[in-house]
């Protein structure tokens, strides 16, 4: 698998380094550009209901949680 | 992944990165479900130094009263109990060019459980900043004690490992997907919690040793993430997430939502999120006799459950940004419910002899309540 990622971030990266131009332009961003387009608007509350499921459920990862203890009995 | 980050850091397509914004939350959470009731302040800040350094700090509690099933059934503490948990952290962004590194630190401390755990992470912006890949690295000890034991001390060492890339498609749709694996080596059982067997001697029909956990648990878990910007100012989202470990356990989590602004003021989010998973290979609800095989689990965590809810928020924003000025404040309401049930783990509250292994199946709901107030600087 890390043998694979390493194939995959080097081919996106050799691309770049060719002619490939950026096909949506930084003037039509502006929408993308809109808190509401945000992956984690509100890190305080995505990390707290990352824990929230962490400790009723048996997976993890992948969803940006902060980690720590359990609290879970 | 040595050669992966030599890749990134000499990328030669570098632009200007952007840190993030200088900004304080003050949150109450609160949580209640399934006999346990959660609440606590949590507190993050970030603020930039100069312009290529960022740093942030949190503080979080979980003031804990639980009287669960696990404890009023099967647990030390019949009569349930209390605790609290506090977690600090901290962290640096660094900015250069188009890359941003990370390191930040976190502890969290509790009666019977200690956790440190320090991470790192790097960030590149390519295409022109259509796409970001981003690297990290956490590495945490934890320290486990059991309350009226202290000859008892466990130990974790924990490793993840985590990849991911954000891509926008077009002008109103962005893509991430991320992996992260995550290894675990030391005392992962709770220490509480016990497994039962069938003994027709004992009057419940049945007896309890403690749970028996393997001493490793690696586990994967891929996700993909999209966002879609409507015609008009709203935006969908929608998420997968698959988790696959050693343990046996196999995990999907679907989650749907909508954000609909209304006016320049109020913003609503919609979502509703479902999850599944299979039970570990160890996990059983009744075993057959003590001792009845090397690893033993009755933690509903592990079990066959399905969870699914809805999540309601409300934001209205009390000071809008206004020319140069970067102050912005917003007051935030946010409800999650859920909706528990469990395939393999029985509700032996009300349990007789003659009931033993055909008790009726668990399940729960749960309220969880956000109330915060964000304050950009």
């Amino acid at each position: 698998m890390r043998s694979l990622a390493l194939v995959v971030i080097s081919v996106v990266l050799l691309a770049g380094c060719g002619r490939l131009e950026p096909w949506v332009k930084p003037y039509e961003r502006d929408r993308l550009a809109d808190p509401i387009m945000s992956f984690d608007r509100n890190p305080v509350s995505g990390s707290y209901i990352d824990h929230v499921h962490e400790a009723r459920e048996g997976a993890r990862g992948a969803s940006g949680s902060a980690g720590g203890g359990c609290g879970c009995n | 992944m040595r050669s992966l980050l030599i890749l990134l850091v000499v990328s030669p397509v570098a632009l200007a990165g952007v840190l993030p914004e200088d900004r304080a939350d003050a949150m109450y959470h609160y949580y209640d479900g399934g006999g346990i009731e959660i609440d606590g302040p949590s507190l993050l800040a970030r603020k930039a130094v100069g312009e290529k350094v960022s740093v942030s700090a949190s503080y979080y509690v979980d003031s804990i009263s639980s009287a669960s099933i696990d404890v009023v059934t099967i647990g030390a503490s019949p009569n349930g109990y209390s605790e609290e948990r506090t977690q600090w952290g901290v962290g640096v962004d660094y900015l250069r060019g188009d890359t941003t590194m990370s390191v930040g630190f976190s502890t969290s401390d509790e009666n019977d459980y200690e956790a440190d755990t320090l991470s790192f992470g790097i960030s590149q912006e390519i295409f022109g900043g259509l796409t970001t890949v981003t690297l990290g690295y956490g590495s945490g000890a934890d320290d486990v004690s059991r309350r009226g034991d202290a000859q008892f001390a466990g130990e974790i060492d924990r490793n993840s490992y985590r990849f991911g890339i954000t891509q926008v498609l077009t002008r109103n749709l962005i893509l991430g997907f991320s992996y992260e694996v995550v290894a675990d080596e030391g005392y992962l059982n709770n220490p509480y919690r016990q497994v039962r067997y069938v003994d027709v001697n004992d009057p419940r029909g049945y007896a309890t040793q403690f749970e028996v956990y393997p001493e490793t648990r690696a586990s994967n878990a891929a996700a993909i993430r999209a966002r879609y910007h409507l015609p008009y100012r709203a935006a969908l989202s929608g998420e997968y997430r698959f988790y696959t470990d050693d343990w046996g356990i196999d995990a999907h989590t679907i989650e749907l939502g909508y954000v609909h602004p209304y006016g320049a003021r109020w913003l609503f989010d919609f979502r509703y999120r479902f999850y599944t998973q299979t039970a570990a290979d160890f996990y059983s609800d009744l075993f057959p006799y003590a001792d009845a095989q090397n690893f033993l689990a009755r933690d509903k965590e592990l079990s066959t459950l399905q969870s699914h809810g809805p999540h309601f928020g409300v934001t209205y924003t009390i000071l809008e940004r206004q020319g140069d000025s970067p102050l912005k404040s917003t007051a935030n309401l946010f409800i999650d419910n859920y909706f528990f049930s469990y395939d393999d783990f029985r509700d032996l509250r009300g349990s007789s002899s003659s009931s033993v292994g055909s008790e009726p199946l668990y399940d729960f709901d749960a309220f969880v309540l956000q109330v915060f107030f964000s304050l950009w600087f």
